[in-house]
């Protein structure tokens, strides 16, 4: 059903001023066509209005089979604006790193305009691309059009998101490893997980080349994979020297800028005291062409990050240091950890707790001994902290008593 | 060991669950497993579960629902589309 009436919208206008894009002024020009689009217009303004949004969320919307990739969202004032009464996300897996060809571009919209408001959003914040705005009748036929051209649903709810990376080797000479590949890999090896909810809660995996760390996931995925590397920083001393006639001060700009002080410049060459680098990235950001990360490649995995919910926010902790990430052996080492953190997640999760908050409850030092990984001191939550020293281990038995004593 | 059951019984147990408390509990697929294990002792186990879930789902005997977090419910209305 649709109103399709135009109505007014002062306070929605006042955004289409100034030099800027507008979604405001973009939504007018697809609700020519769209009466979607029209009562969308008019809610908003109503929301703007009253301030208080007029969305409800949930419910039981979704494909055959599927638990994930469609979020249900009705209007409360269907009353007055009949057109957008479902108002339906729908989350399409994008490639890994955002690589679309035009054609690909134009097959998604062409699918989204006959069946879906025709409004997106690239992308979401998990990373898929986001269809905004349809009704429960056209949800299996844009999933069998999808589905046909190869395309598929996201995750959403309490499953696997779905994973996103860097454009990692494609385009960026920093990546240590394949976050492409990876990521690739490790959406289809949990397409089960990722497509039925099965977990207490969301579970996102992000891919990073380097420490960079430009999907941002050591703030914004449970599991977080971050390139590094453990041997030593590679340098091309023609380029330093290159960099120094062309009047960049590397003393002021680089040398002093390393949080760890451990780089020395004579006038003529860099020195790196390697062991005290703590990979921030900071001189070979400056120096590109000076500086790259070293040969000895793979990357360090990080748990429990996530945006405020129930509790606030946390960034991720190491867990593993250093993991190879062996592409020839599927990336095997690193699929026996995550079977190991999801058993002991079904074991100790509850309902809407993600494991970053799971660990905080039950303890880091327990669960790094349930999953199995030695405690090592690069594990650390902050620098200089280490908060998974077992004390029982140097006591013996009758020692405590003893310490009381003394 | 006991007789495994098959992935069929398991999904009429699970469907049985979820019929039964409908309207009252929304039983998430741990709890199901979960409740399903501390029934059928060593007649069952995760993946088979698992894919007991699955065929619910494929079937169309269940759906996954959302509120808060995802949960399996019947076929119907609910929630925010009422
Ligand atoms: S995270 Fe590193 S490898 Fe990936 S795009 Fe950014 S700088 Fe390049
Ligand atoms: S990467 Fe960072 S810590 Fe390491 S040498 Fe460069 S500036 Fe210093």
């Amino acid at each position: 059903m649709a109103t399709g009436k135009k109505i007014d919208t002062p306070l929605l206008d006042q955004l289409e001023k100034g030099p800027w894009p507008s979604f405001v002024k973009e939504l007018k020009g697809m609700a020519v066509r769209k009466p979607m689009i029209q009562d969308l217009l008019g809610q908003l303004e109503m929301s703007y209005r009253e301030k208080r949004g007029h969305w409800k969320h949930g419910g039981l919307v979704g494909v055959m089979g599927y638990g994930g990739g469609v979020i249900g969202r009705y209007s409360d004032s269907a009353d007055k604006f009949p057109a957008c009464a479902h108002f339906h996300t729908v989350r399409v897996n994008q490639p890994s790193g955002w690589f679309y060809t035009s054609k690909a571009l134009r097959e998604l919209c062409d699918i989204w305009d006959a069946h879906g408001s025709g409004m997106t959003n690239m992308h979401g914040s998990t990373g898929d691309c986001v269809f905004l705005g349809t009704t429960s009748e056209e949800l299996e036929p844009i999933f069998k059009e999808l589905t046909d051209k190869g395309w598929d649903l996201g995750g959403s709810g309490s499953d696997v998101r779905t994973p996103s990376c860097c454009n990692g080797p494609a385009r960026c000479e920093y990546a240590c490893y394949d976050t492409m590949d990876m990521c690739y890999n490790i959406t289809m090896a949990y397409q089960d997980e990722l497509h039925r909810p099965a977990f207490a809660y969301k579970w996102k995996f992000k891919f990073s080349g380097c420490p960079n760390d430009c999907v941002a996931s050591i703030a914004r995925s449970d599991l977080s994979v971050i390139g590094t590397w453990r041997d030593d920083i590679r340098i091309d001393q023609n380029a330093v020297k290159a960099y120094a006639d062309s009047g960049m001060d590397i003393r002021a700009d680089v040398i002093r800028k390393c949080p760890t002080a451990c780089m020395g410049f004579d006038g003529k060459a860099i020195k790196i005291d390697n062991k005290q680098c703590n990979h921030c990235m900071h001189c070979i950001n400056v120096m590109p062409k000076a500086l790259r990360p070293g040969k000895d490649t793979g990357a360090t995995i990080l748990i429990g990050a996530k945006a405020p919910i129930i509790e606030g926010a946390l960034l991720a902790s190491v867990l593993v240091p250093f993991m190879k990430l062996d592409k020839e052996d599927d990336y095997q080492e690193f699929k026996d950890l995550i079977a190991k953190i999801w058993e002991f997640w079904d074991e100790h999760g509850v309902s809407r707790e993600r494991i970053g908050e799971c660990i905080q409850r039950v303890g880091l030092g327990n669960f790094i001994e349930e999953i199995g990984v030695e405690p090592i001191p690069e594990m650390v939550m902050h620098p200089r902290t280490n908060p998974y020293i077992f004390y029982e281990e140097y006591f013996e038995e009758g020692d405590a008593e003893g310490a009381e004593e003394a | 060991m006991a007789d495994k059951m098959s992935v069929e019984a398991i999904a009429d147990a699970m469907f049985n669950i979820v019929k039964e408390y409908a309207g009252k509990k929304r039983y998430k697929s741990t709890d199901l497993t979960k409740e399903i294990l501390a029934t059928y002792g060593d007649k069952v186990d995760k993946a088979d579960c698992k894919a007991a879930i699955r065929t619910l789902m494929d079937s169309g005997r269940c759906v996954y629902g959302y509120a808060g977090g995802s949960f399996i419910a019947l076929p119907g209305i609910e929630g925010a589309a009422k």
